[in-house]
């Protein structure tokens, strides 16, 4: 790789910079999905990460998962703060024994040189209450920014991961920021054929960060939560845990639309992450109860 | 090796993934200590050991270790040749050896046990994996295929190799599907492919020409070093941070430091807010410029000498700290349009422990015993009116940016933010130091606004959770009650504030209920109107002690069982307001018993007796803490003495006679012998000098006053049988034995005193 590739004129613009990660990772294997079709707050609730991350069968995937954080709208005005982004998710199970280095391998595909840009592993270990989930791992810093946050699944839903899962989270804006050169996420190349990140979403930031903090109806919001709490018991008792899974990320999402809106007083917030902790375990029991012989079958010996 | 070898270097080397670098010391000094476990166990002996460590390895060197265990012979007497054949059976049985197996010496059968002495690489061989097994990560996981199976192997992030020579030959073992070898790995990005390692003496050379500088300590050195070196060439001085110093060598392999600089227009954040994000967020060190004044320049570490000397890796963390830098400003910004007063009404939202109510609820209380002890003049040349807004405010920050971003400067920003909005020095100052001391060394308030403050929120405190019964026990004390009791008496102490503690603590206690039923009447509708029918309690520090448990009393005993539905917090306010009577009596006496033992622990550095400090507050009658020490110090200096000595004997003496006979007090209606007449002219004449003594806080006068009773009590002793067979004489002596006691006990409780 030579040194110029990290200077702004020959750098990756965004989409090329997504499509070299999918061309990456699908020749290491992976399964090139496409985002989920909800609205979630991270790449780690799309069912391919949750889901799949329980039971013994082997998953490997990649996908790009747009991330919604309604709190950090700033009406399109602050050069990093975003209500809606971009993660690029890994999932690999079980984690393969040189996962680092398949990672530090993705860095150079998207022209980060590790003799001229200091990469380091720095403890960080991630925990999801909302999912029942924790795993040990690291931030991955280039130069002192955290670009990846990286993870052994060591429980999900509430179940020890058998095995254990690698997944990678790549925050793309800081990334293509950081191999651009660029201060202001705005001015980001989205292409190289002149279209920018600003024209793309500068305008969904301002009317999105409107809509969060202002003009969505809270009574609505309300209503929307307690129908995906009772629609996802309703398939949790229909045997249909997926479907589950999806109403628990709804609920999920319109508590965070709530939290925005500023309706829940810290009294009521620890209640309502309960409620959804709840759904999304709920979903992961129905997961497993309804795969665990069909596994216990093809892995003699495995056990929930 | 040749066969006259008895001793060889042992290396091991346990790669992995990164370690968190908060974790190597701790795992170097696990390593060490479990190597030296398992060879204990197995019998060999080991001499000095060298732990090494870094980001990707644990590395132990035992150098001479013997090449095997001592051979062992061990025989077992057993029973006669003569003997019953049960006998000889039962010891087959026990030695689990056959009959021909034994040995016969003069009549008797023996079992003897030849056990050879065992390699050193066979011992190592299994005590590598046990070491690994049993090694205590703070946290560990599993990882890779193997965890399928729930009893896969743990470490703190994945195993990746293990390099175990004995005097340069592998000693073999396996575990967690990683065989032990002789290559190892170099630096990540310096190096690539393996390095063949042939023992202790070309370990780390060869990594070090792979860029792995293998010795932590080294690393250290290189961090301290060259980061002094960077802030020097720029003409600055580096602000020395030996956490720092041990976080980035535990970050690095190969470290060099790297001098940044930032937009000088941060300067204007407050120096310590620059300093935390650098060094919490970042890792950096901070530099000051030749006047001693923050410099607007960054020291980072990085991991590599990268091609271009580190122009990019600067350029990126600079841009890093940047970000930081403009969000820091932000909220100091952003913080400072809104005043002190307007962000304390958001307290009310913060619940500071769910049966005392918010942390508004709390500055409430804090701030109307810190007006009071001002009033009371109890801490001196306090402005009421300043104390009570000083503390109003001191909990302010907590609600604002920047201490939500970085908790640790609580009460410094607020002190910012106070200075920034025009507010009088000693309130700004009050509210930044009112939460010290924190601990031993940290400095103690001497400011009177600050005395008054920090004295009120730690007495808040304490007498808040006493009153609803969560004190510290063993080594649980989850809201640091031991800090604040600690910090009480080191500003009492330092500042001569003189109080009554019992009362005091009485007074705050009184405020917690007061601001409990505050509370519930305001949160509750159904609670305000049945308050109202009784008629509320107004509990205050003012108020006197016997009053306000007769009107809570009263209260009490109208709350009859509610009929209606009250909020949660309203029954906890109830169960909690029907305990007040028993709470406002018992709880002052234990929290001055706590405070006794606090003060014996703090006063022990000192070189105080700790009996001589329960012999003073066994009086009872002494919690004012500057005198109870002075006190204390006077005894100490007298004990010490020749009198002090045997005036004790003579105390325990007559407390023993006392304690063992019953006795009325009879008129003294006999002649009494010299020394009986002797002892009572001394008391007549000591009583009174040590009282005034007392009274005028002179206790050394008071020392020297019992003193005087030293010959004559041992006369007494010396020359009058006190049990004497006319019981008048016995009475009498009895009589003038406990006047001599109650003497002593004028100055201290003498019994409780060693030796």
């Amino acid at each position: 790789m030579a040194d110029t590739a990290n200077t702004p004129a020959s750098s990756l613009s965004v989409q090329d910079m997504i499509l070299a990660l999918h061309a990456y990772w699908g020749a290491k294997g992976c399964l090139i999905l496409q985002p989920y079709d909800m609205r979630m707050g991270a790449g780690t609730f799309h069912p391919a990460t949750t889901l799949r991350a329980l039971g013994p069968q082997p998953w490997n995937a990649a996908y790009v998962q747009p991330s919604r954080r309604p709190t950090d709208g700033r009406y399109g005005e602050n050069p990093n703060r975003l209500q809606h982004y971009y993660q690029y998710q890994v999932i690999m199970k079980p984690s393969p024994p040189d996962l680092q280095a398949l990672y530090l391998g993705s860095l150079a595909a998207i022209g980060i040189d590790p003799l001229l840009h200091d990469i380091r592993f720095v403890e960080d270990d991630w925990e999801s209450p909302t999912l029942g989930a924790w795993g040990l791992g690291w931030e991955v810093w280039c130069d002192g920014m955290e670009v990846t946050q990286f993870t052994y699944f060591q429980q999900m839903g509430g179940f020890d991961c058998k095995p254990v899962a690698g997944e990678l989270t790549y925050g793309l804006e800081r990334l293509a920021m950081y191999i651009q050169g660029v201060d202001n996420v705005y001015d980001l190349r989205f292409n190289d054929h002149g279209v920018s990140y600003g024209d793309v979403f500068l305008e969904n930031e301002r009317q999105m960060s409107t809509w969060n903090f202002e003009v969505a109806d809270t009574e609505t919001l309300f209503e929307g939560f307690r129908r995906a709490e009772a629609e996802c018991r309703k398939a949790l008792d229909a045997k249909v845990p997926i479907a589950a899974y999806e109403q628990a990320i709804e609920a999920s999402h319109l508590f965070n639309l709530l939290q925005a809106r500023g309706v829940i007083s810290v009294q009521e917030r620890a209640s309502y992450m309960g409620r959804v902790r709840d759904l999304a375990r709920g979903s992961c029991e129905g997961y497993m109860e309804k795969y665990r012989p069909e596994w216990e079958a093809k892995f003699p010996g495995w056990t929930a | 090796m040749s066969p006259m070898t008895t001793n060889a270097d042992f290396l091991l080397e346990l790669r992995s993934e990164e370690i968190p670098a908060r974790m190597q010391a701790g795992a170097r000094a696990d390593l060490e200590k479990l190597f030296r476990r398992e060879m204990e166990a197995a019998g060999l002996a080991v001499g000095a050991l060298t732990v090494w460590s870094t980001p990707r390895r644990l590395t132990l060197i035992a150098r001479g270790l013997p090449l095997a265990t001592e051979a062992v012979r061990e025989e077992t007497k057993g029973p006669r040749t003569s003997a019953p054949e049960q006998a000889l059976e039962g010891f087959l049985r026990k030695t689990g050896l056959t009959k021909d197996q034994l040995t016969e010496r003069d009549g008797v059968w023996f079992a003897v046990v030849e056990k050879p002495g065992r390699a050193a690489a066979d011992v190592l061989a299994e005590a590598i994996p046990a070491i690994i097994r049993a090694f205590p990560w703070p946290k560990s996981q599993r990882w890779g295929a193997a965890s399928l199976q729930p009893d896969s192997l743990r470490w703190v992030r994945p195993l990746s190799g293990i390099v175990a020579l004995l005097g340069g030959e592998v000693v073999h073992c396996e575990i967690g599907g990683i065989s032990s070898g002789r290559t190892t790995m170099g630096h990540r990005f310096h190096h690539s492919g393996e390095i063949v390692i042939e023992g202790v003496e070309d370990y780390a050379a060869k990594l070090r020409d792979a860029h792995v500088i293998v010795d932590h300590a080294e690393r250290e050195g290189i961090v301290r070093e060259g980061a002094r070196k960077a802030a020097a060439d720029a003409g600055l001085v580096l602000v020395e941070d030996e956490g720092l110093v041990i976080e980035n060598a535990g970050l690095t392999e190969w470290p060099v430091p790297l001098l940044g600089r930032f937009d000088e227009a941060f300067l204007e954040v407050p120096p310590e807010v620059i300093q935390l994000t650098a060094r919490v967020n970042q890792k950096y060190f901070i530099c000051r410029d030749s006047a001693g004044k923050l410099a607007n320049a960054f020291v980072c570490t990085a991991n590599i000498a990268a091609h271009d000397g580190g122009a990019m890796i600067v350029a990126g963390n600079r841009k890093v700290l940047a970000a930081r830098l403009s969000d820091a400003r932000f909220f100091w910004e952003q913080d400072r349009k809104t005043l002190l007063s307007v962000h304390a009404e958001k307290l009310g939202r913060i619940t500071f422990h769910e049966k005392l109510g918010t942390v508004a609820d709390k500055v409430a209380r804090v701030a109307k015993l810190a007006e009071w002890l001002a009033s009371e003049g109890i801490v001196r040349d306090c402005d009421p009116a300043q104390a009570r807004l000083a503390a109003e405010l001191c909990k302010a920050d907590l609600v604002t940016e920047m201490v939500g971003e970085f908790p640790e400067l609580q009460g410094l920003m607020g002190g910012y933010y106070a200075r920034a909005e025009g507010l009088p020095d000693a309130v700004a100052d009050a509210i930044r130091d009112h939460y010290k001391p924190v601990g031993q060394g940290d400095d103690v308030p001497s400011a009177p606004v600050t005395v008054a403050v920090a004295l009120a929120d730690k007495l808040d405190t304490l007498a808040g959770f006493f009153a609803i019964d969560e004190k510290p026990t063993g080594s649980k004390d989850p809201f640091a009650l031991r800090r604040a009791a600690l910090g009480v008496i080191q500003i009492l102490l330092a500042g001569k504030v003189r109080c009554n503690l019992t009362a005091v603590l009485r007074g705050a206690i009184a405020s917690v209920f007061a601001s409990v039923l505050d509370r519930a009447i305001a949160g509750d509708v159904n609670f305000a109107i049945y308050i109202e029918k009784i008629g509320k309690v107004q509990p205050h520090p003012a108020l006197p002690t016997d009053e306000f448990t007769a009107r809570i009393a009263d209260f009490t005993a109208e709350l009859g069982d509610f009929e209606i539905k009250l909020e949660p917090y309203s029954e906890l306010a109830l169960e909690f307001l029907r305990t007040a009577p028993t709470v406002v009596a018992n709880t002052p006496a234990a929290l001055v018993a706590f405070f006794a033992d606090r003060l014996k622990v703090q006063q022990r550095e000192a070189g105080v007796r700790h009996d001589l400090i329960d012999a003073v507050f066994a009086l009872g009658s002494e919690d004012d803490l500057v005198r109870l020490l002075a006190r204390v110090h006077a005894l100490q200096a007298f004990v010490g003495t020749e009198d002090g000595v045997n005036l004790l004997a003579g105390y325990k003496r007559a407390a023993n006679i006392l304690k063992k006979e019953a006795y009325a007090p009879l008129a003294a209606d006999y002649e009494p012998e010299p020394a009986e007449a002797a002892l009572a002219a001394s008391l007549d004449a000591a009583e009174p000098r040590a009282e005034t003594a007392v009274a005028a806080e002179d206790f050394t006068a008071a020392m020297a006053a019992l003193a005087t009773l030293r010959a004559p009590i041992d006369a007494f002793f010396e020359s009058v049988t006190v049990n004497d067979a006319d019981p008048a004489k016995r009475a009498g002596r009895l009589g003038l034995l406990d006047r001599f006691r109650a003497a002593v006990h004028k100055v201290a409780d003498f019994s409780r005193i060693e030796g």
